[in-house]
């Protein structure tokens, strides 16, 4: 089991004091989060990626995840995702095949079809054509990461005769992919059709419908003979605000909350609680939650956790990480479970 | 099984004259089908949750409820007050959380209140092409009541005779239908996708 947080990168205004940071300052300030993400013990740091305001996550996620490598020993580096519509499946493979070297191994990465109308238009492409991009590009992709001399030919992209990608995977082995997606079964079939893991980032969701697409990414991987259903490689999404004791945390989140871009000026923060992922409390509370996902996800492999967001300042998220690296201790103590046999570190192709 | 009908009611004062018109209406479609389960839904208490779901993209508790019982009914009464010379906004806002083809084939009967009969088009205007756009099956007659029709002549007359005519034809409807339990959305999806090399395929892979 890995713990890990991810990130989108915005730029938000901190409601409590109307400060906006600055794009160099969050950039920055997201280079110190991971930074931070290795020193309190965590396995993964994923970053999102972005093509608008008011998000300063990269473009190209491996830019900032070299510079990670550079800057870490341990933490395994992947993004939140990786838009598989957008971009250009020969440059995805490309340029992961260079950070996984630069990492030495020490990375996969997510990929997701991305959730703002405009991106697509501005790179060529059509928002309805979004799980046909996802399923055609990441075939290429696929072969690419596998195969030398490639002939290709496909809907969105210009022909490949004898192409072969550079550099070629680390010691021959394709970076692991998991496939983001909360409400699309299609991807939850690419997933389990590839052997590759699925994550479902349930952070706004009510739990029965994640269950229900884990349920069904499980049931096909298992039908497409990767292994068995309880073996597939599931992760969750996950969202924490910590403090000593949950009035207090309940009392410092509730700001962040109650204007964030995504869910601000809804449910009140007792009913987001009540019915998504969302945990704002004590570190009793929030290993609670958490490990309450398991009764519907079952025995999962990631767990990501979105901790610097709403325009939380950065000393608080530094701090946020202090108290996560206890909570996640704990949680490793609940993982008793052997690993299956099946590493995250390389797929089997 | 019995059949349920659901009937969405938008008024909002209390009493309201669209819940009224809601349950004459029921009560003539219970009368002409013979033995049904009628599910009211008012829409004022979930206007929270209306305006919620609007936010995040999901319902929950008594709103979730209210759009599965709607889902899966045999038929939809659906009722509301005339804003601006329209549907009212919170009557909108039912039908547009409410996941994309969960009132496909379903029969639906549609009225509306208004303070004067100068609205009556509304029906044929709003909320036929709202329901023909959900693909439901719009009963030919909708029915629309404005204030005097609750008056001398009005309960006993013709506001009557177009309530028994629309439930009727409801009725009929619902009488012909052979509908086991519907799909979800969720189940809907599913059956939509094929296997994978179908979506490879599909898309052009």
């Amino acid at each position: 089991m890995e713990y890990g947080i991810f990130t989108v990168g915005d730029v938000t205004p901190d409601p409590t004091n109307g400060r906006t940071p600055s794009e160099h300052e969050r950039i920055k300030a997201t280079v110190e989060i991971a930074v931070k993400a290795e020193e309190i013990g965590l396995d993964v740091f994923a970053t999102g990626e972005h093509h608008n305001p008011p998000f300063a996550a990269p473009a190209n996620p491996p830019v900032l995840l070299a510079h990670l490598a550079a800057k870490t020993e341990q933490i395994k580096l992947s993004t939140s995702t990786t838009l598989i519509t957008t971009n250009d499946p020969v440059r995805i493979a490309e340029d992961y095949a260079y950070l996984q070297h630069l990492a030495d191994g020490r990375m996969d990465l997510m990929l997701g079809r991305g959730n703002t109308g405009p991106v697509y238009p501005w790179f060529g492409k059509d928002i309805r054509d979004g799980i046909s991009l996802a399923i055609e590009n990441y075939a290429l992709l696929h072969r690419l990461w596998r195969e030398e001399n490639v002939d290709w030919e496909g809907t969105f992209r210009t022909p490949l005769q004898g192409f072969t990608s550079t550099p070629r995977p680390l010691d021959g082995t394709p970076p692991f992919v998991w496939h983001g997606s909360i409400r699309s079964p299609e991807i939850a079939e690419q997933a389990a059709y590839y052997g590759d893991g699925f994550f479902s980032n349930h952070i706004f969701w009510p739990a029965e419908h994640t269950a229900r697409m884990v349920a069904l990414y499980r049931a096909r991987f298992e039908h497409y003979g990767h292994g068995r259903a309880e073996d597939a490689v599931v992760g969750l999404g996950g969202q924490v605000y910590l403090a000593k004791n949950s009035q207090d945390a309940i009392r410092e989140f509730r700001p962040y909350f109650d204007v964030a871009p995504v869910y601000g000026h809804g449910p009140s923060l007792e009913e987001y609680l009540a019915s998504t992922p969302l945990s704002v409390g004590s570190p009793e509370q929030v290993i609670e939650k958490t490990l309450g996902f398991r009764e519907y996800a079952g025995s999962y492999r990631r767990q990501l956790f979105l901790v610097d967001h709403s325009g939380l300042p950065l000393d608080t998220v530094l701090r946020q990480l202090d108290m996560l690296g206890e909570v996640v201790a704990e949680l490793r103590k609940h993982d008793a479970a052997p690993e299956p046999e099946r590493a995250l570190e390389g797929s089997a192709s | 099984m019995t059949r349920t009908i659901a009937v969405v009611t938008a008024g909002l004062s209390e009493p309201s004259s669209t819940r009224l018109l809601a349950d004459l209406l029921a009560e003539a479609t219970a009368t002409a089908l013979g033995p049904v389960e009628v599910e009211v839904i008012e829409l004022r208490p979930l206007a929270h949750p209306l305006a919620d779901h609007l936010l995040t993209g999901f319902a929950t508790g008594d709103l979730a409820e209210a759009l599965e019982t709607v889902a899966q009914a045999d038929a939809v009464i659906a009722v509301t007050p005339v804003f601006s010379a329209s549907y009212s906004g919170l009557f909108k806002t039912f039908f547009d959380v409410l996941e994309p083809g969960a009132l496909e084939g379903t029969p639906v009967l549609v009225a509306a209140t208004a303070g004067t009969a100068r609205h009556s088009l509304v029906l044929e205007h709003a909320l036929r092409p709202l329901f023909s756009y959900l693909h439901a099956v719009v009963v030919p007659t909708g029915v629309f009541a404005a204030s005097e029709d609750w008056g001398a002549g009005g309960a006993d007359g013709a506001l009557v005779r177009r309530i028994e005519r629309a439930a009727g034809e409801l009725a009929a409807l619902v009488a012909s239908g052979t509908r086991g339990p519907k799909p979800d959305q969720f189940d809907r999806d599913l059956a939509a996708m094929g296997d994978f090399e179908d979506l490879l395929n599909n898309y052009g892979g």
